[in-house]
Order: C-alpha cells, then structure tokens, then sequence
C-alpha cells in the first residue's frame, strides 16, 4: 500500500508524473470530473484548518468522488481516548483513501502502519506538510519554469514551519539551488535539517536577519506566519510574531520577476497592500493546491486499482 | 587514577562518555545484577580526556554489546579472564532499535501513543538515531 507521508515518498520522476498531471487538470478539470466516481476520500482533521482540509475535499468533489470525516479531535473518538491506529483500521473499512492532519509528529506515519488504504499526511505539528510542498513547485513550475538555478528565500519562522522543512527537502534535489534562511535566532532552521540535507549535499546556503539586504538576490521568497499553535510560551509568540512584515516599500527592492509564496494563512506577516503586487502569487498558489490534490488522489487511487484491501 | 582492583573474570565497559555510565548502568540493570559492580567516574583519558568506566565481576550473559553502542557509540567492551583481556569488542551500530532510546519531543506521537520507541541510524560516523515519527534526534 503506498503512503504519502513525507515529501520525497515521490522520487523525482513520480513527482514530474505528479506535477504533470496537476498541469493536465488545470488544462482540462472536465477531463477528469469522473476520475474517482464512487470512491470516499476521509478527511481525519485532529487540529484546524481551513485550506488543506476543504482543498482536499474539493479536489475529491471535483473528481466526482464523495468525502466523509471529521475537522478536529474533539469531534472524534481520540476526545474519548482511541488511538491514531485503532481510528485508522475502522476508517479503512469506510473509505478508499485518507488525508490525516495531527498536531503529534509521526501521527500519519503511525497510520500508515495499521492502515488498508493509502494515508497521505495532511500536516503533522511542525513535521511534514508533503502536499503544501507539492503544491509550492507545482506554483513553482507554473509560474518560474523551472526549478533548477534558482536562490530561495525562507522568511520568518524556519524552526516549526514544516512546510519550509519540508520544500528545502525537496528543492535540495535540483541542481543549482541556493537558499537564503532569514529569521530571528530564535526560530532558525533545525540544526539536523542544515547537517542532514544542506551540508551533506554542499548545498550553498546562508543565515541571516534582515528580510531588506536578503531581497535583491532573491528569486522566491516564501513567507511564513509564525505559528502560535507551537508555541509553549505565549510571551514568546508575542515578542517574535511581527519580526518580519513584506511590505510595498520592500518589494522595491526585490526584482521585478521574483515571486512571493506563503502557505496561507496570512497575519501580519504580508502587508495587505502586497497582495496587488503581480509577483504575490499565494492565493494562485492556494488555487494550484486543489489540483494538485486532485492529482495525488487519482495517483494513489489508480495504484489500488485491481488490489483488495488487505 | 583511583584504582578499583584487577578483575579476575568479568567485563569493563571503557571509554564511556562521561556522565553516561548510569545511562549504561539503568539499561543493563545492573542494579538488580548479584556481582560486584564499579562505576568510575570522570577517570582521565588520554584518548578522550574524561570518561566513565564501568567494571562487572563475572559474567553477563545476553548482553547485546550493539545495543550498548546505541547508548554511547564509542564505547569499548574489554572481556577479562584470569585478571587478562582476552577479548575487546566495539559495538556495530544496529540500523534500527525498538525501545531501547526515547523520543525526547514533547510534540511527538510517542508523547501521547501508546506506540514502540522506534529509532533508525541516520549518521554511523556520528552515532546518531533519529525517531522514525517525528526524525527528532535523540541526543
């Protein structure tokens, strides 16, 4: 049974197949409108969201396919105690495939285990969000052409933004990359993330504060909201959330074909006057989100195709 | 060095990073062991400065020595017999390991889960295992 826990589940020539196919439903969504006829996509949802969860459920209804679930824990059996892995073997008997979002790390992994269809991991804490980083090159690929030559700019919380962790991971496999990581020291990127992928790899990339002398250089910027869901420490969230705010007067300095990216939601973290900026391209980026969904659903649906659940 | 007396058959876990000899100690339960057990601590080292040391009178059957590797990769096992070392082992790190490391990370499923504390080599140079949930690391 294939899962879709982490981003790089899908080598590099079945994320092409991925993000090809996302490019042939945004061409043709008719084309497909019967792709998944009769199937039940599960959407299990222990923590809030807006995007991801009606995204996944859209894509579903867009594929003439149906969808059943909850949208946080309280709402389900876990209020009463039962495990991810008891959760996921009834729901298996429900459904012919699954997106699960928990604030535990590894939450869709322990699915995955005990699951008879196919579990794709809508987020997990600060862990991996894989379908945000397929969505970000799918608005990569669309919107820049190419992924290969590029300097990316990470802005804001690097330390518990999963989705951060998660497209360095996966840009890390194009030639030619260079990151920028700009953040206060206290939400830097994990140690293991610059030992494991960047420094292994030799992967160019620097460390710094300010978001005004990091700019010029860059090709994308992706935003990030500091995430107060993370935080132990209320005090510590307040004096760090407005660290970095993208404004008009700091898009002048950026070049006139470098694109803005945000996983959404938005606070304060992009000034609202930005959002008329051709290069903000977030809520395209939100859009592609869906098909690419749709794609990842018709994917791993298309694999089980022949095969009883076991 | 303080000088704990020669072993005449038994095993000396050298070259213990210092301060995790009780770490070595707890697993192995030698708490509950009917020997004569030393715990040197802070002992000098040439080749490491400082380290901890820990002598067994006897013999320990079903010591997994890999297992030991995972709670301090640089250790040595010295086997004595008759007062001589006829043996020294370094640990192979094992790719995986059940239960033997914890997932230190409040936001991991093995913080609330009733799940195996699973962990798998990520860095052999290094010795370093991560969690196969949340890929923290456990030093």
């Amino acid at each position: 049974m294939r899962h879709i826990i982490s981003p790089t589940d899908l080598n590099l020539t079945e994320l092409d197949e991925l993000l090809n196919l996302s490019e042939d439903i945004i061409k043709d969504p008719a084309k497909y409108s019967d792709a998944c006829y009769r199937k039940k996509l599960a959407t299990l949802f222990y923590e809030p969201s807006t995007r991801t969860r009606l995204s996944f459920e859209a894509a579903m209804l867009n594929l003439g396919g149906s969808i059943l679930g909850f949208s946080s824990g309280d709402a389900s059996s876990a209020s009463k105690g039962e495990s991810v892995a008891d959760t996921i073997r009834v729901i298996s008997s429900y459904a012919d495939i699954c997106a699960i979002r928990h604030p535990k790390e590894g939450a869709p992994y322990v699915a995955s285990l005990h699951s008879s269809i196919p579990v794709i991991n809508a987020g997990d804490g600060g862990h991996n969000h894989p379908t945000q980083t397929f969505t970000d090159l799918l608005t990569i690929k669309n919107l820049k052409g190419r992924f290969d030559n590029l300097t990316v700019g990470f802005c804001g919380d690097l330390k518990f933004g999963r989705t951060v962790h998660s497209l360095i991971g996966a840009l890390s496999r194009y030639k030619n990359v260079k990151f920028v990581l700009i953040s206060p020291d206290e939400l830097k990127i994990p140690s293991y993330i610059k030992e494991e992928t960047l420094d292994a790899q030799n992967i160019p990339y620097k460390e710094v504060r300010s978001l005004e002398s990091a700019i010029p250089e860059l090709d994308i910027l992706y935003m990030t909201r500091v995430q107060k869901e993370r935080f132990f420490n209320e005090e510590d969230y307040i004096r760090l959330k407005d660290t970095y705010i993208l404004t008009s007067r700091k898009m002048a300095l950026a070049k006139e074909d470098m694109l803005v990216l945000h996983p959404l939601p938005r606070v304060n973290e992009i000034a609202t006057e930005v959002d008329e900026d051709p290069r903000a391209v977030y809520f395209k980026q939100a859009e592609y989100g869906v098909y690419v969904r749709m794609a990842l659903i018709i994917l791993l649906l298309r694999e089980c195709e022949g095969r009883p659940k076991c | 060095m303080l000088n704990i007396g020669i072993l005449k058959q038994g095993i000396v876990i050298d070259h213990i990073k210092v301060g995790g000899a009780m770490k070595i100690y707890t697993y192995l339960d030698l708490e509950n062991l009917d020997c004569s057990v030393a715990i040197i601590k802070n002992a000098r080292s040439n080749k490491m400065g400082r380290k901890d040391i820990i002598k067994i009178e006897g013999t320990l059957n079903g010591i997994n020595i890999d297992i030991l590797g995972v709670l301090d990769h640089k250790i040595t096992i010295n086997i004595i017999d008759n007062g001589e070392i006829i043996e020294k082992k370094n640990p192979k790190l094992p790719d995986y390991v059940d239960n033997v490391l914890k997932c230190k990370n409040p936001r991991c499923i093995t913080s609330v889960e009733n799940v195996p504390h699973s962990f798998k080599l990520t860095d052999r140079e290094k010795g370093t295992y991560r969690c196969i949930y949340c890929e923290q690391s456990s030093k």
